[in-house]
């Protein structure tokens, strides 16, 4: 009888339901957003780095990796040195530059890296070979719709440019075998990847030895930590990275993200909860002489309480529902701004979707309903009986 | 034992009083304050009500009959003095006791009728029988034999809105015997319908006295009043006849 009282109390005005319904939606659209997004980005972050196994990364001492254009110099002995260790299981050296293609009388610039193929973990082959040639090199689509190339083509490539007297440190004929996915490349950034043998001498002189990044695979059986701390000592020139210190790394980044999250979130479970409550207030007021009257007839203030309480939540749940798609496309839209953001990877979801996301904010609003319907409740429950229906009767 | 541990234990709270007086009020008095000033609505009123009996408590605007009913209603206190129904003193009951007491003894009729607009009247007749925690195949059965005793069985799913005045308060009389109390208390029960409509309920408070419900009933109605078995006439907070 109570769930039929709650129910018909809020059609007696449906417009105002809905358009209550409605604002709640909104709420709850934004409070989901921002819990995907305070918790999406990292978790993104995490899943991003583990997808090809490296747990650990060497960069330039006191660098994130790619975050400046320092190197790394003596590969050659510092692979031999991480072959030591019986806990390494794969190293992957990677040399970042940029290379130059002239295309009719333009030239094309493109972030080109230099791998070792058999252990690259930078990309997706969606079509063609490795590089696995000294003369060959594999590129992502953008880079293809910017020259026109095609797989089987031969371009002259160039790297090492010196602005000052405008000349290429070195310059090759390089045949295009395949078309890739960069996992960290940034949106619409022309890329390309190559032998680190290739990359290295195409650099010149100076970086005929030099990697910027090293990704290590640590054996299953063997912890991570320990190794990374090894490789500080031996390797004095390096920082070694864990997913572990890169994600806390990422955490202080984003700390800003995650505090706008929370501040956004509870802004929006509070206008819910204030709408929520001032419509349950409205309705209660024009329900007083009813309330009462059940009151007369031997309701008890509990039942009371759990009618008015029961509507709040059926506004607050049903708002919830339809704010849930509402904000899986807000995000989906939001995304794809921010994804394109420039130097991001494009593989970054800022709003990850998590069902425990969709419960925490369900949850965080049902208890915001019980709340919302909690004030007018007992304030309807307490009023004294006669006294409320005199002035029922004199109104 | 209180009048809700004698309803859980299965008991009859009629049998449970040696006396026939269905109510005993004993120097009942009720003040209120407005401000600094202290009114004195009631002034030490005593008068039994017997088993099947039929009251009319009339008397001017301001006299306190209203305030009487709200005494024998449990939903007011008095100040002083003791109300007795069925030989329990409701006075001195606590908001929980006193609701399950109206549930269970008390029948209420108002002048306004007060049904729930978005309830069929069978659902406003089942509404202190859920409260009461009757199964709804118990409800549904007694709301339709209630709906036929006021002649209402054709409105069964109507709402009040589809309903006329008269209507109403005869499902409003249904409402307050669906839970078979010990009194039908009921607050100007003519004073918003016309002379036809009217005769009709007092033609129905006369049959309900008859088959056996206690009836006390506060108006301003003379043909009400006239009739009811008894009157009690009141001024001034006080009975100055009856």
């Amino acid at each position: 009888m109570r769930f039929a009282l709650a129910w018909s109390s809020l059609r007696r005005h449906a417009t105002r339901t809905l358009l209550a319904t409605l604002g709640v939606a909104v709420a709850a659209a934004m409070l989901l957003d921002m819990v995907m997004m305070s918790t999406g980005m990292r978790e993104s972050f995490r899943e991003l780095l583990l997808s090809r196994g490296f747990q650990v990364r060497l960069a330039p001492k006191g660098t994130l990796p790619f975050d400046t254009d320092a190197t790394i110099e003596n590969t050659s002995g510092i692979l031999t040195l991480l072959h030591t260790n019986p806990a390494i299981v794969t190293i992957s050296p990677v040399l970042g530059g940029t290379i130059q293609i002239p295309i009719g009388n333009r030239v094309v610039t493109s972030a080109a890296l230099g791998i070792d193929p058999s252990v690259q973990g930078d990309y997706e082959l969606l079509s063609g070979k490795n590089p696995t040639a000294a003369d060959t090199f594999v590129a992502n689509d953008d880079f293809l719709k910017a020259t026109g190339a095609r797989i089987g083509d031969t371009l002259d490539i160039s790297s090492g440019y010196d602005p000052q007297l405008r000349t290429f440190a070195g310059t090759r004929k390089l045949v295009l075998t395949g078309r890739v996915r960069f996992l960290y490349g940034a949106s619409n950034q022309l890329a390309t990847a190559m032998r680190l043998s290739t990359l290295q001498q195409m650099g010149g002189a100076q970086r005929a030895n030099d990697a910027s990044l090293f990704m290590i695979k640590v054996r299953n059986d063997s912890q991570v930590e320990p190794t990374r701390e090894w490789i500080e000592r031996k390797i004095p020139t390096v920082s070694a990275i864990s997913t572990a210190t890169a994600l806390v790394q990422v955490d202080q980044r984003l700390s800003y993200f995650r505090q706008l999250a929370v501040i956004l979130g509870s802004v929006s479970l509070f206008v819910g909860f204030l709408l929520v409550t001032t419509l349950v207030t409205v309705s209660v007021n024009e329900r007083i002489g009813e309330i009462t009257v059940m009151r007369a007839l031997g309701v008890s203030r509990g039942h009371i309480v759990q009618q008015i309480v029961l509507e709040a939540i059926a506004l607050m749940l049903v708002g919830s529902v339809a704010g849930l798609g509402l904000g899986l496309a807000t995000a989906h839209y939001l995304n794809a701004i921010l994804s394109s953001f420039p130097g991001l990877p494009m593989a970054i979801n800022f709003f990850l979707f998590q069902p425990k996301s969709a419960w925490t904010a369900l949850g965080l609003l049902a208890v915001s309903g019980v709340a919302a319907g909690v004030y007018p409740s007992l304030r309807a429950a307490s009023l004294p009986i006669a006294t409320t229906l005199r002035q029922e009767a004199i109104a | 034992m209180t009048a809700t541990e004698e309803m859980e234990h299965g008991h009859d709270i009629r049998r449970a009083t040696p006396s026939n007086a269905v109510v005993e009020a004993r120097n009942l008095a009720r003040d209120y304050k407005f401000g600094d000033d202290n009114v004195h609505a009631l002034r030490g009123v005593t008068f039994d009500v017997g088993e099947r009996d039929y009251v009319a408590v009339v008397g001017p605007s301001g006299c306190g009959k209203s305030t009487l009913l709200n005494m024998l209603g449990v939903i007011d206190k008095p100040t002083s003095g003791t109300v007795r129904i069925r030989g329990h003193d409701v006075g001195s009951m606590r908001d929980r006791e006193a609701t399950s007491f109206r549930l269970h003894n008390i029948g209420f009729v108002f002048q306004r009728f007060y049904l729930m607009p978005t309830l069929s009247a069978v659902e406003n007749i089942e509404l202190p029988m859920a409260e009461a925690g009757k199964k709804k195949t118990q409800r549904v059965e007694r709301a339709r034999e209630l709906l036929s005793y006021v002649g209402m069985s054709h409105r069964e799913r109507h709402r009040p809105s589809q309903m006329s005045g008269g209507e109403q308060q005869r499902v409003a009389i249904a409402r307050a015997l669906a839970n078979r109390p010990a009194i039908l208390l009921a607050d100007e029960p003519t004073g918003e319908l016309d002379a036809k409509t009217g005769a009709e309920v007092i033609a129905l408070f006369e049959r309900l006295n008859t088959d056996g419900t206690t009836i006390i009933v506060v108006t301003h109605d003379e043909d009400l009043a006239h009739a009811a078995r008894r009157r009690i006439h009141m001024r001034d907070g006080v009975i100055v006849d009856g």
